[in-house]
């Protein structure tokens, strides 16, 4: 299971500017483990991210994206008490679902 | 699914392969979600070649897409990159680097995100121009910032 993401918003009238720290090795397929073997490619391939449940910016994304990614976006017509998720899912399948409330 | 503002399915044929899954009941609701993955812009080797993947025809020189990343990048593992589009009614941004291995680094909709901003963080293999396209309105523009790289990203 992926460690969490960690999600910080701050709220500049109604707009979320939203910052998002993954954790993911988003490996390039290139790289050489200890034994000289090829570490397999292993990446974040799609991002969504939700206000309230409703799809607010998506994401289609590379192993060209740095190791552990951070991402940052903004979302307008948002207001304190909103729930914002992340999902990110990899070419392996694996998914992960993270939530924060807007405003703290 | 408004398959219009995901300019990654036009002239790949997806669109109409999307929509016909999902009538057919073979896309549950929740993978339509995220955007879908295109694999021949993903494994294109040339700039051109990811963008023609993506759709993307005649992107016309912009100075209304501000990039902002560093002359150069003492890391080429993590290079930080903001882009903002200042084209009324952007739907969409992709990023690619042209002297990468494989240039496409990603595409982000911000038709339903209002703001058409977006940070990515990314590997540049060797110095290169970093270019982003902005899709609105259906009409692709474009821009280019060059990235000097000391130590390459990409590899081991």
């Amino acid at each position: 299971m992926a460690d969490p993401m960690k999600i910080r918003a701050t709220l500049q009238g109604d707009v979320a500017d939203v910052r998002v720290l993954m954790a993911h090795p988003m490996e390039t397929g290139q790289r050489k483990d200890a034994s000289g073997n090829l570490v397999p490619l292993h990446f974040i391939q799609t991002i969504t991210a939700q206000l309230n449940g409703k799809t607010v910016f998506e994401a289609t994304t590379t192993q060209a994206i740095s190791r552990n990614p951070v991402f940052a976006f903004k979302v307008k017509g948002a207001k304190a008490g909103d729930k914002l998720s992340i999902t990110w899912e990899d070419n392996k399948g694996e998914k992960r679902t993270d939530e924060i409330t807007l405003g703290g | 699914m408004d398959v219009k503002r995901r300019f990654v399915l036009r002239g790949a044929g997806a669109a109409g392969a999307m929509v016909a899954a999902a009538a057919a009941g073979l896309v549950k609701p929740s993978a339509a979600l995220a955007a879908p993955f295109n694999k021949a812009a993903h494994e294109a080797k040339n700039t051109a070649d990811a963008m023609k993947a993506l759709g993307i025809t005649s992107p016309a020189e912009s100075k209304d897409i501000v990039i902002k990343a560093p002359d150069i990048a003492e890391n080429g593992a993590v290079v930080p990159i903001e882009i903002e589009s200042k084209i009324p009614n952007t739907e969409s941004i992709a990023v690619f680097i042209d002297k990468n291995p494989f240039p496409f680094v990603g595409s982000f909709d911000v038709s339903k995100s209002g703001v058409p901003f977006v940070a990515i963080r990314v590997k540049v293999g060797e110095s290169s121009p970093v270019r982003v396209v902005a899709m609105a309105g259906g009409k692709a523009y474009t821009t280019a910032k060059e990235v000097k790289v000391t130590i390459g990203g990409c590899g081991g």
